[in-house]
């Protein structure tokens, strides 16, 4: 792999940019591998790369059945924080967090992250009491975590309506400083580009139809691209986790649900943070191209459809008005949808299940974007060891038997 | 958004309704005897069907009566409505073309055609 650096941008801007490699290459898929992985999104490709880079297993399939990065890798509004409630999920959201902040120079590849900061604001005595309640954990557990109060907020971001008369008055909120956005894309083409540097097979167009066991333990994957042996099989596959396992007979505690997000007409620079609202349910960025990037919540009806309801997005938007006046002549420009993967404590699961070989990382809800290197970093660990990493141990699937939850739902700043 | 046929009130707009979960799964009995797996098993675990699933829907913001569905949860399409207690009517089989349920080859024409030239 050639590194990219101000020479190589200088050499190729001199040769009419005729010079520059594929980024990955296009492998026909092998008879056998040590490892494969099902679903080429940011988490199995970050799975693949730190399985190579940390653990010396380089003779890994990618497999992802359209392209990568093409699922909700592609679809999510790329929120990056760490400011959750409990210790489990601060300690995975804040290995991860501390791997963003290095990713751009490890991978060598730009993923444009910035930590603009990400504001969760409060509108009532007991939201408010229930955040400071957050921020005291968060610090606690070493993360940075502050509360403005309603003039702070203001200063922080100027459009936000702090109007004592509003429908929803703003009384202040919690701040991460260290929390912001990342371009999607370039973190699946850097994961990409680095793992396939690694001996990394990244094989697109390619589905998993049938995982063979024998005994207990899974033998391999039948695809659309033929058979492939293999002791080791990891599921990474977002909004399809149960329908893998249930090639398996396994049963999983998720729900899937179409999750939308719409982006305005580009305007210039008017909120350089992130603004997040549990209360009146929204939650918005800026992108660099100068659009705002709005997130919605889930239709509570379980679809796969990658379609949500249209009162979904006027519930959305209704909110956006109410925090943000100036923005309600902007026109929407596109919207879409994804399809999540919820589990009843809204934390995902990571780690070994009843057959031998057979590892599963999904369930990540609406908010498995920020935790993408922390993820595939401790899934990564868990593959190679059989057993779980520290960090991901308490997300084990076993949890709903003993009756673990990691209850972040409504807990963790989670808008969903 | 659907449109969804209340067997009570006939044709209503979907966001009337509320989703309420998988039908015909009755809560296993003996509470005491249960194993901690049974008992996960009916509180938590779903088979979360891509394809033909029969569900219960409630019309909260109308007759406020449960009723079950037959919905395609891969296209939406709603097959059947039919009242609590009732057998789910027989449907045309709807086969998946393949287990995401999208047709093989689907997506980025630009994979497709880099897919042909393989290095």
């Amino acid at each position: 792999m050639s590194r990219y650096s101000i020479f190589s941008l200088l050499r190729e801007g001199l040769n009419g940019q005729r010079g520059w490699g594929r980024a990955w290459r296009q492998p026909k898929p092998e008879d056998a591998y040590d490892v494969v992985i099902i679903g080429g999104g940011a988490h199995g490709l970050a799975t693949a790369y730190y399985l190579a880079k940390e653990h010396g297993i380089s003779n890994i399939a990618v497999l992802e059945k359209g392209w990568i990065g093409g699922g909700n890798s592609g679809r999510n509004t790329t929120i990056i924080r760490s400011n959750y409630l409990y210790d489990e999920s601060a300690a995975i959201y804040e290995h991860a967090l501390k791997k963003w902040e290095t990713l751009s120079r490890e991978l060598d590849f730009n993923i444009m992250m910035s930590h603009r900061g990400v504001l969760n604001l409060a509108h009532d005595e007991a939201e408010a009491r229930q955040i400071k309640r957050r921020i005291e954990a968060n610090r606690l557990n070493g993360i940075d975590s502050e509360w403005l109060d309603a003039r702070q907020v203001k200063e922080f971001c100027p459009p936000v309506n702090v109007s004592p008369s509003a429908r929803y008055p703003v009384l202040g909120g919690s701040l991460q400083r260290r929390g912001g956005v990342n371009r999607h894309d370039a973190v699946v083409w850097g994961f990409a580009r680095a793992a396939d540097a690694l001996g990394v097979d990244i094989i697109q167009q390619c589905e998993v139809i049938a995982i063979k066991t024998r005994g207990g333990a899974v033998t391999g994957v039948e695809t659309t691209r033929g058979s492939i042996k293999t002791p080791k099989i990891a599921s990474v596959v977002a909004g399809h986790s149960s329908v893998i396992a249930s090639m398996l007979d396994i049963r999983l505690p998720i729900q899937s649900h179409p999750l939308q997000a719409l982006v305005s007409e580009p305007v210039k620079p008017a909120i350089d943070c992130v603004v997040m609202s549990n209360a009146v349910h929204a939650y918005i960025s800026q992108s660099d191209k100068g659009e705002l990037v709005i997130g919605a919540g889930i239709d509570h009806h379980l679809g796969y459809s990658q379609r949500g309801g249209l009162n979904v997005i006027e519930h959305a938007l209704a909110a956006i008005v109410e925090l943000f006046p100036s923005f309600s002549r902007l026109r929407m420009m596109r919207q879409w949808g994804g399809i999540v993967d919820v589990c009843p404590d809204a934390s995902p699961i990571i780690g070994k299940t009843r057959v031998k070989g057979f590892f599963i990382n999904g369930g990540w809800g609406t908010g498995g974007w920020k935790a993408t290197p922390g993820s595939g970093h401790v899934f990564a660990h868990t593959i190679a060891h059989d057993e779980p990493h520290p960090i991901a141990a308490p997300f084990a699937l076993e949890r709903f038997t003993a009756g673990a939850l990691v209850a972040e739902h409504g807990a963790a700043a989670v808008a969903h | 958004m659907f449109e969804i046929e209340c067997p009570y009130c006939g044709r209503r707009d979907g966001s009337e309704f509320s989703y309420a979960g998988e039908a015909h799964i009755s809560r296993p009995s003996g509470d005491e005897e249960i194993s901690d797996e049974a008992w996960a098993g009916f509180v938590f675990m779903c088979r979360n069907i891509k394809g033909v699933q029969a569900e219960r829907w409630v019309h909260s913001a109308g007759c406020r009566r449960f009723f079950n569905m037959l919905r395609n949860t891969a296209t939406d399409q709603i097959l059947a409505v039919y009242k609590m207690g009732e057998e789910p009517p027989e449907v045309e089989k709807q086969p998946l073309p393949s287990p995401s349920g999208e047709s093989l080859g689907s997506g980025n024409d630009a994979v497709q055609v880099m897919g042909k030239g393989e290095t």
